[in-house]
This record gives C-alpha cells, sequence and structure tokens, in this order.
C-alpha cells in the first residue's frame, strides 16, 4: 500500500498547512477548564489582597510560546486581585522573560508601579541551594533587584524576610532547577502552596504531585491549559489564538497514526495469503 | 534607526527560522548556516552571561571591593580556579578536589530532598482510602492509583520469576506503563506542535502581519 511508504515530507507539509490556517482564519473550537487549572485559579482568587506572591522563571525563549501565555495570565490575575508580585529566575535568561512580561502588562495595566505591585528580583544561580537560603534569608540571597539597585528602596517587599512569608510561590518551569526543587524546598520543607507551569513535554512528570499531600497546588501544563487559564480571566491571548490550530494538528497527527496502522495491518494480511 | 533595528531583527530572525526548517526538506548549505550561526552565538552569549551576571557580581566585585570583608569568597574563587586546571595535564588533578566537593554536597542535599518528596510523600500519597469520595469516578480513579503503583512496582521486582500470580501482576503492570508511556508522547506531541505555533505566530504575525 502506497501509504506505507508515503514521504515523509508530506506529513510535514500537511502539519504546517494545518497549523498555518486556522492562525489566520480562527475556527472557534470551544475550551473546557480542566480542574488543576481551575484550582491554580482559585489559589489565586482566594488570596487576600496586598499578599506577596513568588514567580520564579525557569525558562529560556526555547520554551517561550508554552510558557510565557501562563506567566502573563497568572502575573495579571495576580495583580489584577491587588496581590504584588515579585519574580526572579532560576534560568539565567529568565530574568529577560521577566522584563518582557512586564512591558507587555505595563501596556494593558498602565498603573502598575515597579517596586510597589512589580518586582524583578533577577537571576541567582545555584538551584535548590538558592531555595534553600531564600528559605533562611531571602535579602541576603537577593540583596538588590535586576538594575542592581538595594531591594530596601522598594516597598514591595518590606513584609518578606523569607520564604515562608510569600502567600503562595509559582514556577514556570522547562527543566532543571525549576519546579520540582521549588516543591522539594518550599512545600515539603517550609509548607508553602506551591503552584506551576510546564511545557507539555515535562507536565507528566509532574501530575504524582497533584496528590492528597497537597505537594502542587493545581498545574498549567502546556499551550492547551495556558489557553484555559486565558480562558478564566477572560482575555483572549496567544495560547487561545493557538488552540485551533493545535487541535487541527492533532486531528491529522490522529488520522496519520490511524491510517498508518490500517495500512499496516492490511498489509500484513495480504502478505500472509 | 530604532526601526531599522527592529526590522532587521525581526528579518534575521524569520529567516533563520526558514533556514533551519529547510532540513525538513534535506540537507542543506542553509539549514549548516543557521545552524553553525546558532552554536557560535550560543557559546559567545553564555561566555559573555556568566562572567557578567554570575562572576562579576558574585565574586570579582565582592573581592575587589572589600577584600577583607568578603575573605570567605576567596575559597569558592580558588576552587574554581581549581576546576579549571584539569586543561593543563600536570595540575589535572587538582580539580578532583573542587569536584569531589561538589559532588559530596549536590548527594548529601539531593538524598535528603529526594527522600521527602519523592520517597515518602509519594507514598503516603498512594496509601489512601480509595472509597473516601462519594462520587464513582474519583472512588475508580483511587482503585486505578492503588493497583497501578502495586502493579507497576511488581514489574520491576525481578527477584522471582514472573509466572502465575507475580506474572498476571507484572503483565497488567506493563500495561499501566504503556499507557503512562502513550500518554508522555501525546504530550510530548503536543509541546512539539506548540513551538511550532509559537514560529508560525511570529512568521505569520510579527514579520507578515497577517494574524490579526
Amino acid at each position: 500500500m502506497k501509504i506505507t511508504t508515503i514521504d515523509r515530507r508530506w506529513i510535514f507539509l500537511f502539519i504546517l498547512i494545518g497549523v498555518g490556517l486556522p492562525l489566520m482564519l480562527p475556527l472557534g473550537f470551544k475550551l473546557e477548564v480542566t480542574p488543576n487549572v481551575q484550582t491554580v485559579y482559585n489559589l489565586i482568587e482566594s488570596t487576600p489582597e496586598n499578599k506577596v506572591v513568588l514567580l520564579s522563571f525557569d525558562y529560556d525563549p526555547a520554551s517561550k510560546p508554552e510558557l510565557h501565555p501562563m506567566a502573563f495570565g497568572i502575573i495579571k490575575h495576580a495583580i489584577d486581585r491587588k496581590q504584588k508580585v515579585a519574580c526572579l529566575a532560576l534560568w539565567p535568561m529568565g530574568s529577560q522573560m521577566v522584563d518582557d512580561v512586564y512591558q507587555n502588562l505595563k501596556k494593558e495595566m498602565p498603573d502598575i508601579e515597579y517596586g510597589r505591585n512589580f518586582i524583578n528580583l533577577g537571576y541567582k544561580a545555584g538551584g535548590i541551594v538558592t531555595i534553600q537560603a531564600m528559605g533562611k534569608n531571602l535579602k541576603n540571597v537577593f540583596p538588590s533587584d535586576a538594575n542592581g539597585t538595594p531591594i530596601t528602596n522598594y516597598s514591595i517587599l518590606n513584609s518578606i524576610h523569607t520564604l515562608k512569608d510569600f502567600a503562595w510561590i509559582c514556577s514556570f518551569s522547562a527543566g532543571t532547577p525549576g519546579l520540582k526543587e521549588w516543591i522539594m524546598v518550599a512545600k515539603d520543607k517550609y509548607n508553602i502552596p506551591v503552584t506551576g507551569g510546564t511545557t507539555a513535554v515535562s507536565t507528566p512528570g509532574f501530575l504524582p504531585y497533584l496528590n492528597d499531600q497537597n505537594q502542587l497546588t493545581g498545574l498549567l501544563g502546556g499551550l492547551k491549559n495556558a489557553a484555559e487559564y486565558e480562558f478564566l480571566i477572560q482575555r483572549k491571548g496567544t495560547a487561545t489564538a493557538g488552540m485551533d490550530a493545535q487541535s487541527v494538528a492533532h486531528i491529522i497527527i490522529i488520522a496519520f497514526i490511524v491510517l498508518g496502522n490500517v495500512a499496516f495491518f492490511v498489509s500484513k494480511k495480504r502478505k500472509k495469503d | 534607526m530604532i526601526q531599522f533595528w527592529t526590522m532587521l531583527g525581526l528579518w534575521l530572525g524569520a529567516l533563520s527560522t526558514l533556514a533551519i526548517w529547510s532540513f525538513l526538506y534535506k540537507d542543506n548549505p542553509f539549514y549548516k548556516i543557521a545552524e553553525q550561526i546558532f552554536v557560535g552565538v550560543s557559546a559567545a552569549y553564555w561566555l559573555i552571561y556568566t562572567i557578567y551576571n554570575i562572576l562579576i557580581p558574585n565574586l570579582f566585585s565582592k573581592i575587589l571591593t572589600d577584600p577583607l570583608a568578603n575573605w570567605i569568597y576567596f575559597i569558592p574563587g580558588i576552587l574554581g580556579i581549581m576546576m579549571l586546571l584539569r586543561i593543563i595535564p600536570k595540575f589535572e588533578k587538582l580539580s578532583f578536589y573542587p569536584l569531589s566537593l561538589l559532588i559530596g554536597t549536590t548527594a548529601g542535599i539531593s538524598l535528603l530532598r529526594f527522600l521527602k518528596s519523592d520517597v515518602l510523600s509519594q507514598t503516603t500519597a498512594t496509601m489512601l482510602n480509595p472509597f473516601s469520595s462519594g462520587n464513582l469516578a474519583v472512588i475508580i480513579g483511587q482503585f486505578i492509583i492503588i493497583i497501578g503503583t502495586i502493579t507497576g512496582l511488581v514489574y520491576f521486582y525481578f527477584s522471582k520469576k514472573h509466572k502465575g500470580f507475580i506474572g498476571y501482576n507484572a503483565r497488567l503492570g506493563i500495561i499501566f506503563l504503556m499507557i503512562s508511556f502513550g500518554a508522555s508522547f501525546g504530550y510530548t506531541v503536543m509541546a512539539r506542535i506548540s513551538l511550532l505555533i509559537g514560529r508560525l505566530q511570529f512568521l505569520l504575525g510579527d514579520c507578515l502581519n497577517l494574524i490579526k
């Protein structure tokens, strides 16, 4: 059968068209919110005003399409709920990702004031050791923000001395160090609610932490969950725009898998006969 | 002028993306050039980033501004130099000391944290009462967790031949493992398509303004 010997470049072309067309001509597929995403949303909704929250940007531009929409959505939601957002990075390029989110946020929310509602503490090497040190004294680990200004110059961290003073922690994680280190130290050692957003590749590895021990309080896994979060905060961003394309691409891949398997079994049967 | 540099950046990004994608058709000089540029630029970027964002603020500035108050920073500084000595064959052995310190510390920290998070908490989370919820779907889900964990562990129990009762459990365990591999593969496909979407949003949206 011809399908078993199809040139793989045809599959690439189908996928390219299948992803490209829905981006230009949206189809409007329906989106349903999954419980893990709802849990993240509820965590932010239930956090009182003026509480300081910590977000760790543990990714670089390679994972930007998946993690950036989540980061934007969660920060926007937290600031809408009048929470104060402190960001840091365990990955070197994470600090630039924070700046990019802040610049875009500033366009939608011109009232945000750096140092009062939002701060970028910058990148710190060390992974799990850095997190452990923050559990003892935050200002020793981050004496200044990403621009080199002492953090004592800003009011946002006045009430924060250690990790335990944050209402919750969220890691946008593309690998190590990342969400796993935050669970190990912030949740399992200091008992601070930890939530996160991960690339779809690493999501299955984090699902066991969504257990009755509450090692994770909700999880956003991949672009699909990012789009669900955008739906919850009623803001159509790049994740929502990409969902039609994602669905069409999945249909094409499923079709090729089914076709390939049918062709394989038919040709096997023919050979037997 | 700023607009010129923005446009140049956009077009460089677009052409690099297309050059890398051209490999999907077949290997070609455009792909090779883009690949070599990527490797070279990444290496240079990381070197400069490490010097300016890690070494200077965390070590050099502290030692140079107030060496007496910051004397403790000489220790990691010297250990770092010892680590680099492995490029000189005569002093190669000196690099083993910082390396052993690094491995020992990392193992010590990881052992405690992994034991708590991945062994104790995960085991406790599996020891659940399947009937704790009145919801039938949750009860079934909790049974699947318990059976999946036990049979999965039986599959990796190699001290007894996989025959009879153990054999049936091991076979059930491999079914659970296969389902989890399938789910992981599904997530991987989703991730790769997401990256393609990101690139196409850049090409069709930022560069060509075809996405509204």
